[in-house]
């Protein structure tokens, strides 16, 4: 059975103006649909990629999967256990204790005023577990020394205080670790570090990751499994071989010609058309299709089920 | 080649503190020709961006030029007063920063904004501006221009506002552009409709362009040079498909093994172990030494050879040659 399991998830936001607002302007509510009816399975010891441009849903996804939002319909399942309605508790903070989350400011997500010792072992300490010497040893385990336990977070540099994040994560012995862009704010050389160490901790420790991601070529690293988000619906998920090699849905095939590459001395393309839709009032249909080059009557009307096309799963009427 | 339109020579900017003087540039040289994408790419505080502060003269003080000279189009810049300085920039030099929304004003319609950049710097009157502005508009893609020229920069989005951005920093028609990580803050998709923009812009006018990034894959896509910085000095400067696809520095060689690639497939990272030194904690020799896997005792005490334009490629002593990235 998968790890995470997620069904026809979608997160609504109510973004209307105050109430008063309301009445005098004479506007109607305002929602913004920022996930949509997004399923799709994460495999134990494995990573599962979300890749999409800013607006996508992704960070709202990962915030649903650790239980920092709830959802407003669909469910999540982390092995069997619906963490938004189970109502048994043990059940809750049985598999709560099993999901941890790196974020992508190691500036902002550190306490200034906490030594690093007591940032780490928060986690276990929180539950009342036992601490001892425990900082020292995730510290060496994430690749900095012992002696950093009582130091605060200010001494180190950025690439320094992603390590303590994901020691910090390790403390509690999670299963399932949502990161959220770790290495955006990270020099390339730094960023090489903190993958190849998430990679290695991976291996000894049985996690599963989400990535989520916007650089397609991270992504391309890291994952087994990616899912291509798009104004928070689900357009593609594939291997990374399949989806690099063979990308089946439009705009998959456009962000991939459009990311940069190091062999592309002096490329002369066609830059993309046109942005991302507003999420407030998005396209009928399919919401690809104002920018879509294969678009048809039907994609303006209907929106594309999930189908299977060769190891993928793509959300297109046109593709095949 | 015709007289290049910038020219750095042995530039040097020092900051002084309390507890000495701190190098964030030292000793840097390049030329850009009219017509040419330098991309200058480093690391967070490798001096990228204080270099091409010091060209415009945004230095923020303590920091200030203490060697060196700054030519552009033959007048030296580096000397000149606040008020000499003010008139060439926007009419020689043109900028765009990380951030289209900071280097807008959000008070003013941008169709003012850019009379407004134009009157000071042209010597037309203000209908030819007007009607400038929105062929400016035109010009960097903006969909109903003639319309667009009452808007706030608020009513457009991040990819609109660095066009405007761009239309801003070419309507005095400048013969150097600094763009300073100018996609960024953009998505995948925009960031590609921004460089197209800036390279056609660029070839069509003949203007001169320093792009300033920590991205490879952009400077790969833009660039028709590229100069490497590493803690404040040139680490290598050549066209980019040979500093790209054959670096000779060994700090280029291992950032380009750290850049993931599709073609590396799944296998660890090449690491470059440690991290660039403090501006306030420089080894002695070659900046690079302590973290550099072909370090010799010779590196240790004396800095690799200076890189001018048209001589040596890599500030290295010991320069790899004909070495494939890992």
């Amino acid at each position: 059975m998968a790890l995470v399991d997620i069904r026809n998830l979608t997160r609504i936001f109510d973004v209307s103006k105050p109430w008063l607002n309301r009445v005098v302007e004479r506007r109607e509510k305002s929602y913004l649909t920022a996930v949509s009816d997004v399923s799709f399975e994460i495999a134990e010891r494995t990573v599962y990629a979300l890749v999409g441009e800013s607006g996508s849903g992704k960070s709202t996804i990962g915030k649903m999967l650790v239980g920092l939002l709830g959802p407003s319909s669909g469910a999540v399942e982390i092995r069997g256990t619906d963490l938004a309605r189970e109502t048994d508790a043990a059940k809750v903070d049985a598999v709560r204790r099993d999901i941890q989350m790196i974020f992508q400011d190691p500036f902002a997500s550190l306490n200034p005023r906490w030594r690093v010792r007591d940032i780490i072992v928060e986690p276990v300490a929180a539950r009342g577990g036992d601490t001892s010497g425990m900082a020292e040893r995730l510290l060496e385990q994430v690749g900095l020394s012992a002696k950093d336990a009582g130091k605060f977070p200010h001494e180190f540099s950025g690439g320094q205080r992603q390590r303590i994040c994901i020691a910090r994560a390790l403390a509690s012995e999670p299963k399932l670790i949502v990161c959220d862009e770790p290495t955006s704010a990270l020099d390339v050389s730094v960023q090489a570090q903190v993958l190849n160490l998430m990679s290695d901790l991976k291996d000894e420790f049985g996690l599963t990751y989400l990535f989520i991601s916007h650089d397609l070529t991270v992504v391309q690293h890291m994952a087994d499994r990616i899912g291509v988000l798009y104004l928070g619906r689900l357009v593609e998920e594939a291997g990374p071989d399949e989806l690099f090699d063979d990308p089946k849905h439009p705009y998959t095939q456009m962000l991939l010609a459009a990311a940069p590459q190091l062999d592309s001395f002096g490329r002369e393309v066609p830059p993309p058309t046109g942005e991302i839709p507003d999420p407030i009032n998005p396209p009928k249909g399919c919401a690809f299709h104002p920018r879509c080059p294969l678009a048809a009557d039907v994609c303006s009307q209907t929106r594309p089920e999930m189908r299977d096309i060769r190891g993928a799963r793509v959300a297109c009427h046109m593709a095949g | 080649m015709a007289d290049p339109v910038l020219s750095i020579r042995d530039l040097t900017v020092e900051i002084p503190t309390r507890y000495g003087i701190l190098r964030p540039v030292s000793g840097v040289s390049y030329d850009i020709a009219a017509g040419e994408i330098l991309g200058v790419v480093g690391e967070s505080g490798a001096g990228k961006s204080m270099a091409g502060n010091a060209v415009i003269g945004l230095l923020s003080p303590p920091a200030h030029i203490a060697a060196g000279e700054i030519h552009v189009r033959g007048t030296r810049v580096d000397q000149l007063t606040g008020d000499a300085m003010r008139r060439l920039r926007g009419k020689e030099i043109g900028m765009v920063f990380q951030d289209p929304l900071t280097s807008l004003n959000p008070l003013l319609r941008i169709g003012d904004q850019l009379t407004e950049t134009m009157l000071a710097h042209l010597d037309i009157s203000r209908a030819e501006a007007e009607r400038r502005a929105v062929a400016a508009l035109e010009e960097v893609g903006i969909p109903g221009a003639a319309e667009r020229v009452g808007s706030y920069p608020h009513e457009f989005s991040g990819g609109m506002r660095q066009r405007v951005v761009i239309a801003l920093a070419l309507c005095a028609e400048p013969s150097l552009i600094i763009a300073d990580e100018p996609t960024t803050a953009l998505d995948v998709s925009v960031q590609a409709q921004i460089i197209a923009l800036l390279k056609k812009l660029c070839r069509e006018r003949g203007t001169a362009v320093m792009l300033i990034t920590h991205d490879m894959g952009v400077i790969a896509e833009a660039a028709d040079r590229v100069a490497v910085m590493y803690a404040g000095q040139l680490a290598e400067l050549g066209p980019v498909r040979d500093v790209l696809t054959a670096p000779r520095h060994p700090y280029t060689h291992g950032l380009m093994g750290s850049t993931p690639l599709a073609s590396r497939g799944k296998d660890r990272l090449h690491q470059i172990p440690g991290a660039m030194p403090r501006l306030d904690a420089l080894p002695d020799g070659c900046a690079f030494h302590p973290r550099c896997p072909r370090a010799h005792d010779r590196c240790r005490v004396s800095p690799g050879p200076r890189i001018e334009d048209g001589g040596g490629r890599a500030a290295c002593l010991f320069p790899m040659v004909e070495e494939a990235v890992a």
